[in-house]
């Protein structure tokens, strides 16, 4: 469904993804690890189009869309969780999910779809007239989350949706990716916790300063003694 | 006790004007974080405009401040696209001189095409010129329409930064423009339409300051755009209803300092609000720090 070649991104000078390939099936949940600093939220950036590759294709469902807006992509169903939930802050909950929902028109899905992220995460229905601001990280992550499947995308981007927050909200959060996924959303997960995006993930890449440098089933990363030194702390 | 009636009311009039030119302000600096300092520009412009429809055209006052105010949106819209987006990646510094520059040119632009004389608005007829005494103070129609105008297009204006699809976007791009972005908004538009709006109400705020005080001239813009920008950052600036409540404040306080006898010190006394303002709550009254949540 969405398949990254050879992909190159700069900053300034700095050649921060160096030929990046990776490929995302239809309904798997994808997960690309790597250490701070590895390029995984650039890759993310730049499958969105936030930010501009100096080479290589992003290719969605057969189509390039390499240089397509970020308009477009949302509307050709990517959607994207960014990096530290960047919920607006002196909005409503409610405000926020119908944000989501921008580029929509059809008024009567959006209901349904909101009463879906409303049964997904009751605590966002509870709190649906309170500022974003003023909910939990664990609860703003959630309505990170939520506001994305507003767009009804074909592949969730999910930028570290485990930062920051307290071990059991971790595992939340995790359940609700799968159930999201088994619900018929392809994921590309971002994680640094690689111990628990191997356990809902059917497949990983491993990300080392700019390039993949392994990758395979979720099972076989999880075996492999490699890895298991170097992310999963044993 | 009836002077201080009577300058409150006179204070009420001109802080209309001074928080319909404060919210072009707070809202441009809201949404690209630069300080526009051709905006007061806009507000004399809008003042010509409505002159000329006035005298030349004949039109009344209201159609006049329609046409004012189209104008100064389509010219607002038109510095934005030609003079900022192309700096919007680079240096803060860059932008904020490029707005003195376009703020010069349509000052001495204008004064190319209409001479720096003075002009003065046509008397006003009918309703307009009656006046009310209620007790002992008095108020004219003219400060009632002023009144009047601003409250409509202040409701008009949290109507759409509150309620409408562009007015959220405007809320969400000021909040946060990456993720607006990702939300599918059009950043560009959205921007353009702020910068329509600011300059909508500054040519209203033209047209009721010529009806008001009669005389227009180029250069007629820069106190007020500077008085403006201080009462936006009284009120916290990027906050809407901040630029509102700074700008009444500054205007009473302006006809207070006048009005008992200090008429000279009026435009010293405001600037030294900003600079109290600056030392004690920069964030002004309405801010708050933003800490961020991790």
């Amino acid at each position: 469904m969405l398949e990254i070649k050879d992909l190159h991104v700069y900053f300034g000078v700095i050649h921060a993804i160096k030929g990046v390939s990776l490929t995302v099936n239809d309904g798997e949940i994808v997960t690309l690890i790597g250490a701070n600093g590895a390029g995984k939220t650039t890759t993310l950036r730049t499958l969105s189009g936030l930010k501009k590759p100096s080479s290589g294709d992003i290719i969605l469902d057969g189509i390039n869309i390499t240089y397509t807006s970020v308009q477009q992509r949302v509307k050709m169903g990517i959607s994207h969780v960014p990096e530290g939930r960047r919920v607006f802050s002196t909005m409503t909950v409610l405000e926020n999910l119908e944000l989501g929902a921008y580029l929509r028109k059809d008024k009567a899905a959006i209901a349904k779809d909101l009463n879906m992220v409303f049964d997904l995460f009751p605590i966002l229905s509870d709190r649906r007239k309170q500022m974003a601001g003023t909910l939990s990280g664990g609860e703003q992550q959630m309505l990170a989350i939520g506001r994305a499947l507003m767009s009804r995308p074909k592949i969730l981007l999910l930028d570290e949706p485990s930062m920051g927050l307290a071990p059991l909200l971790v595992q939340e959060i995790f359940n609700i990716i799968r159930d999201v996924n088994k619900a018929g959303t392809t994921v590309l997960l971002v994680e640094q916790n690689a111990n628990m995006a191997l356990q809902i993930a059917h497949r990983a890449y491993i990300l080392e300063i700019g390039s993949i440098v392994l990758s395979g089933s979720s099972e076989e990363l999880m075996k492999s003694e490699d890895i298991k030194k170097a992310y999963l702390g044993g | 006790m009836k002077q201080l009636l009577q300058q409150i009311i006179n204070g009420i009039s001109l802080g209309s004007i001074y928080a319909l030119i404060a919210l072009g302000y707070t809202m441009v600096y809201g949404i690209i974080k630069l300080i526009n300092f051709a905006h007061g520009d806009v507000y004399m412009i809008g003042a010509y405009v409505g002159y000329f429809c006035m005298t030349k055209l004949k039109l009344g006052f209201l159609p006049s401040l329609f046409v004012a105010m189209i104008i100064c949106t389509v010219l607002g819209v038109a510095i934005e696209k030609i003079a900022y987006k192309p700096l919007r990646n680079t240096t803060r510094i860059a932008a904020l001189i490029t707005a003195i520059g376009v703020s010069l040119l349509l000052e001495y632009g204008t004064m190319f095409f209409v001479t720096a004389n003075v002009r003065t608005y046509p008397p006003m007829t009918g309703i307009l010129t009656r006046t009310f005494q209620i007790g002992d103070v008095i108020i004219s129609m003219q400060q009632i329409l002023i009144l009047i105008i601003t409250v409509i297009l202040m409701i008009l204006l949290q109507f759409i930064v509150k309620k409408t699809k562009i007015g959220k976007a405007m809320r969400a791009v000021s909040l946060d423009r990456d993720a607006a972005e990702l939300m599918g908004i059009n950043v560009d538009t959205t921007i353009s339409f702020t910068f329509a709006i600011g300059s909508a109400l500054a040519g209203a705020a033209g047209i009721l300051v010529g009806m008001y005080y009669n005389s227009i001239n180029p250069l007629m813009g820069i106190l007020p755009g500077l008085k403006a920008f201080v009462a936006a950052v009284l009120g916290g600036i990027g906050i809407i209803p901040g630029a509102m409540i700074g700008g009444y404040l500054i205007g009473i306080i302006e006809v207070f300092v006048s009005g008992y006898g200090y008429s000279l010190y009026r435009d010293a006394v405001v600037f030294a609000i900003l600079i109290l303002i600056l030392i004690i709550k920069p964030a002004g009254l309405l801010g708050r720090n933003t800490g961020e949540k991790v």
